[in-house]
């Protein structure tokens, strides 16, 4: 076992094996400690001293009614908005991305310019330009918690944005559509039959990291005036903290279970090859496998 | 002087292409435009019904323009396009009905060799039953009739142009079209998947352009090769008529491998160090210019052998006036001589100044440093006004 720089497994520079664990072990304490110390936080019997389950229990027991009501509403909103979202991602980032790539590349720059740039805006900054724009979208289309989506469309793009293009990067997409056009499909054919299916993992990975964002995001709903998931866990740590801590662990499992599924995606396996043998031929002379 | 590699060694038994069964394919001046720049310019071409036509040319003079334009993968500037009579300049690709196979491997990769080739079938709405068996046979067709169920990366990069190959003839097209499909493939597959192409074009007589940049696979497969430079079409022939009588030195030059030599044309007979040669163009202005003269219309002998002697007379028997004596050989030095396997190119210092190269038969060998003689054919020869 070498520590510190060496070469491991024919990779020249790479960390040591010791090292490694060291980084690995620092950057999981970082993660793991406020996490550790919100469920030990939840378990607590206040005065009397001790740990139990009751307040989980209570909290579910009685199936968020009462002073929890608003959470479940709130979580509904999320819901909601992570829904439109992701619909915002597939039905516009994603066809202009390929469009982008296939019929004007030289557009790429800007496009991924204008994506990425959401990331380097703080929060209060973009709500400062979106509050006019909500002011004259409610005129039209009123003020419901849905518009939040077109906010959130902006603020997830350069995630979604680049899980997406190192997919596409990987696929000859200009090829394959113009191989299928030729095949006799239509753009609609192309994009359905071929493109989705081979940037599926990066539509996918991008969509659920657009779940994540939406579900922890508080500060543009908070400064709209609209509820979602984390302004009404704000409100409830007023009255409740442990229940609100108890929320947010169940928010923040949800967002691991989605970076679990993505992680998955990039190392699903593709299915086993079928065989088919319609009629016996005689014609095998293809053998020039290298 | 024997040699079997080199562009001008024609099958004997070329395939001949079937009749009447594809389609006749007419660029009427087509011209297609990339700003500023001319990719296409009055470009006029007709296909044959049956024919397998080779688009050649170097790159950038717009032989794969042309491919993707008919394709209608590109939009013409200016022209027709037209199959069988009617005009399909405005039909979106997915409407031209052609098959095509690329230069990078196109194999859908989250479907199988059998669900590729089925692809066209499908776009077509063919049963699943129909179209399950002709996939198969497409497959058989190609020799892969085994490769069904395999994925892309599963697939050697010869038999993924199968598959590609395959999957383009399945929905039975009207026209065939082929880019550079086998420049990713090494050198031994390339041979074999070219010759197979061939004989299945035959098989199936369906028109064909074959867009490529390699000269021996275009006189190898092509009942007619279109040479191209600039966006134009230079020449289009057989490749027995492109090679022996290329229409300009471009040609001369692009199509097997030629010397360029100094010489004057006086009367119809161009003059090279005193040996004269006849024109393919006697009609070419008297004049200096640069002549073309093939690796294999030379040869040599070793200097002091019978028959190392300039024969003194023109290759018409005619002196010529204002020249000094014409002969038919040169005398030399031998530079360098490298074996190709079956041939063999050697450099050879002329005394009078320059240098030429001489394929010749790899069992005639010619050191570094030896006397020698370089006796000219005297085919006849284009040349180009020097500058």
């Amino acid at each position: 076992m070498t520590a510190g720089i060496g070469t491991a497994r024919g990779v020249a520079h790479a960390p040591g094996r010791l090292t490694r664990m060291l980084i690995l072990g620092g950057v999981g304490l970082v993660f793991a400690v406020p996490i550790l110390a919100m469920i030990e936080f939840t378990l607590r019997r206040g005065l009397v001293g001790g740990y139990d389950f009751q307040r989980w229990i209570e909290l579910f027991q009685n199936g968020l009614t009462g002073e929890y009501a608003p959470i479940l509403a709130a979580l509904v909103n999320s819901v909601g908005l992570a829904v439109g979202t992701v619909a915002i991602v597939l039905v516009l980032l994603v066809p202009t991305m390929l469009l982008v790539h296939i019929r004007f590349p030289r557009l790429r720059r800007t496009l991924e310019i204008l994506c990425i740039l959401p990331i380097s805006i703080p929060a209060i900054v973009l709500v400062v330009g979106l509050a006019p724009v909500f002011s004259v979208l409610a005129r039209y289309v009123g003020s419901g918690v849905w518009t939040l989506a077109f906010a959130y469309g902006i603020t997830v793009l350069p995630f979604a944005y680049r899980a997406i293009q190192s997919n596409l990067d990987g696929v000859d997409v200009r090829t394959l559509s113009e191989a299928a056009r030729t095949l006799g499909a239509g753009w609609a054919g192309v994009l359905l039959r071929v493109l989705v299916p081979n940037l599926r993992r990066g539509i996918l990975a991008g969509a659920f990291i657009a779940v994540a964002v939406v579900l922890g995001e508080f500060t543009i709903a908070s400064l709209l005036s609209r509820v979602n998931l984390q302004t009404a866990l704000v409100v409830v740590s007023k009255n409740d903290p442990y229940s609100a801590v108890i929320l947010s662990l169940l928010a923040l499992f949800v967002a691991f279970l989605l970076l679990l599924a993505i992680g998955r995606l990039g190392t699903e396996r593709r299915r086993p090859a079928r065989a088919f043998t319609p009629t016996p031929t005689t014609s095998t002379s293809g053998g020039d496998q290298s | 002087m024997s040699h079997t590699e080199t562009p001008s060694a024609q099958p004997t038994a070329r395939p001949t292409a079937q009749p009447g069964t594809g389609s006749v394919v007419v660029f009427a001046g087509v011209a297609k435009r990339y700003g500023t720049h001319l990719a296409l310019t009055a470009f006029d071409l007709t296909l044959q019904a049956g024919e397998l036509v080779a688009l050649l040319g170097p790159s950038g003079s717009g032989k794969t323009t042309a491919l993707r334009v008919l394709a209608g993968l590109e939009s013409t500037d200016d022209g027709r396009i037209l199959i069988n009579g009617d005009d399909v300049s405005g039909l979106p690709t997915s409407r031209r009905d052609m098959g095509m196979v690329f230069q990078s491997y196109s194999l859908f990769p989250h479907l199988s060799a059998g669900e590729n080739v089925e692809f066209g079938l499908r776009m077509r709405r063919v049963p699943a039953a129909e179209r399950r068996e002709r996939a198969a046979a497409a497959l058989a067709l190609v020799g892969l009739d085994a490769h069904y169920g395999r994925f892309a990366h599963e697939l050697s990069g010869g038999q993924q142009q199968r598959v590609a190959l395959a999957r383009a003839l399945v929905t039975r097209p009207r026209v065939l079209l082929l880019d550079e499909p086998l420049s990713a493939l090494d050198a031994k597959v390339r041979v074999q998947l070219r010759d197979e192409i061939r004989r299945i074009q035959t098989e199936l007589g369906i028109t064909t352009l074959f867009v490529t940049h390699d000269q021996d696979e275009a006189l190898a497969v092509a009942d007619r090769v279109a040479v191209m430079r600039d966006g134009r079409i230079e020449q289009v022939g057989t490749p027995e008529e492109l090679y022996t009588r290329p229409a300009t030195p471009f040609i001369a030059d692009f199509v097997g491998l030629s010397n360029r030599l100094p010489g004057v044309v006086r009367h119809g007979f161009a003059r090279v160090h005193g040996v004269v040669l006849p024109l393919l163009d006697p009609s070419h202005a008297d004049g200096p210019v640069r002549v073309y003269v093939r690796q294999e219309d030379l040869t040599l002998v070793p200097a002091g052998q019978p028959g190392d002697a300039s024969s003194n007379t023109s290759p018409a028997g005619t002196s010529l006036a204002g020249t000094s004596p014409a002969g038919t050989s040169l005398a030399g030095t031998v530079l360098l001589s490298s074996f190709l396997g079956s041939l063999r190119r050697t450099s050879v210092q002329l005394d009078q100044g320059g240098t030429v190269v001489v394929q010749h038969d790899v069992r005639d060998r010619h050191e570094p440093g030896a006397a020698v003689v370089v006796r000219f054919a005297g085919a006849p020869v284009p040349v180009e006004a020097a500058i």
